[in-house]
């Protein structure tokens, strides 16, 4: 069993450390900026009280052209910790969140070579949005 | 996106069977459920199979059962047996030209995106979402 709560900034230390560790890029920054902004940032613990993961996002309107929609922006889970229903717990809390803010449609976008977050969106109940990303190398 | 009817076959096969791993069901069973020849299902039946998703019971109630993960398994693992690997294909003609080949960059994003989604559905996955799971 897993509990959600609200990320604090004594959760810092372990939410980059967990995330430096899974993407290879260490941004202590980044992240205590993004918690400073009042998103919606949640962490999961397991019944011990071990950190085993977090997600964040928030409702943005008119990005891209899109009425409001809660957007994830990151969502980690400890792998010793995984298939626990840790990552489920954070989702469905965060979309409670944006539920709650009036919002009926999430969204995230995910890199199509890794999948196994896009295997965890699906198995969230997300399909293939109305959006294609776009990218170009620039000179 | 057009599959050929084998790889059809063995999507259709493997969901019914892993919609219940304790059913066991013969191909003629499969195969009147689908509206198929039992000759053409047990091909593909086999190359399940020994690809290890399912397992043939031999006797009197005999038939076959489901015997992959369910949450493991996706949609691209069974493409996979049936239909060549992007990348795997003869080259044609005119692929070597500017044009061919700016043809072929757009194809490859093609084949990427369906790559990415059709290992991104678990059985799982889809059993729960088409609600018969």
């Amino acid at each position: 069993m897993v509990a959600v709560r609200p990320a604090q900034a004594t959760d810092l230390p372990a939410i980059s450390a967990l995330d430096a560790r899974l993407t290879g890029a260490s941004k202590p920054d980044y992240w205590r900026d993004r918690l400073a902004l009042g998103l919606h940032f949640l962490v999961a613990e397991t019944d011990k009280g071990a950190f085993a993961g977090f997600i964040a996002g928030e409702v943005r309107a008119w990005e891209f052209g899109q009425p409001p929609a809660g957007w994830v922006f990151a969502v980690q889970i400890d792998p010793k910790l995984r298939l626990k229903g840790a990552g489920s717990a954070l989702f469905e809390a965060l979309v409670g969140r944006f539920k709650a803010e009036g919002v009926t449609r999430v969204r995230t976008l995910v890199d199509r070579k890794d999948h196994m977050i896009l295997s965890f969106f699906r198995a969230q109940g997300m399909v293939a949005g109305p959006s294609l990303q776009l990218d170009k190398e620039l000179p | 996106m057009k599959l050929q009817t084998a790889t059809r076959l063995g999507l259709y096969a493997t969901l019914e069977l892993a919609r219940d791993p304790a059913q066991t069901l013969s191909s003629a069973d499969l195969a009147e459920r689908f509206g198929v020849s039992t000759h053409h299902l047990a091909k593909v039946l086999r190359t399940l199979a020994a690809a290890g998703l399912v397992h043939a019971e031999r006797g009197a109630s005999g038939g076959y059962r489901f015997t992959g993960n369910r949450r493991r398994v996706t949609l691209m693992d069974i493409v996979a047996l049936f239909e060549p690997a992007p990348g795997h294909r003869a080259k044609e003609p005119g692929e070597d030209t500017a044009i061919g080949a700016s043809l072929q960059r757009v194809l490859q994003e093609i084949d990427e995106i369906a790559e990415a989604t059709l290992r991104s559905v678990s059985l799982e996955t889809l059993l729960g979402s088409s609600h018969v799971g």
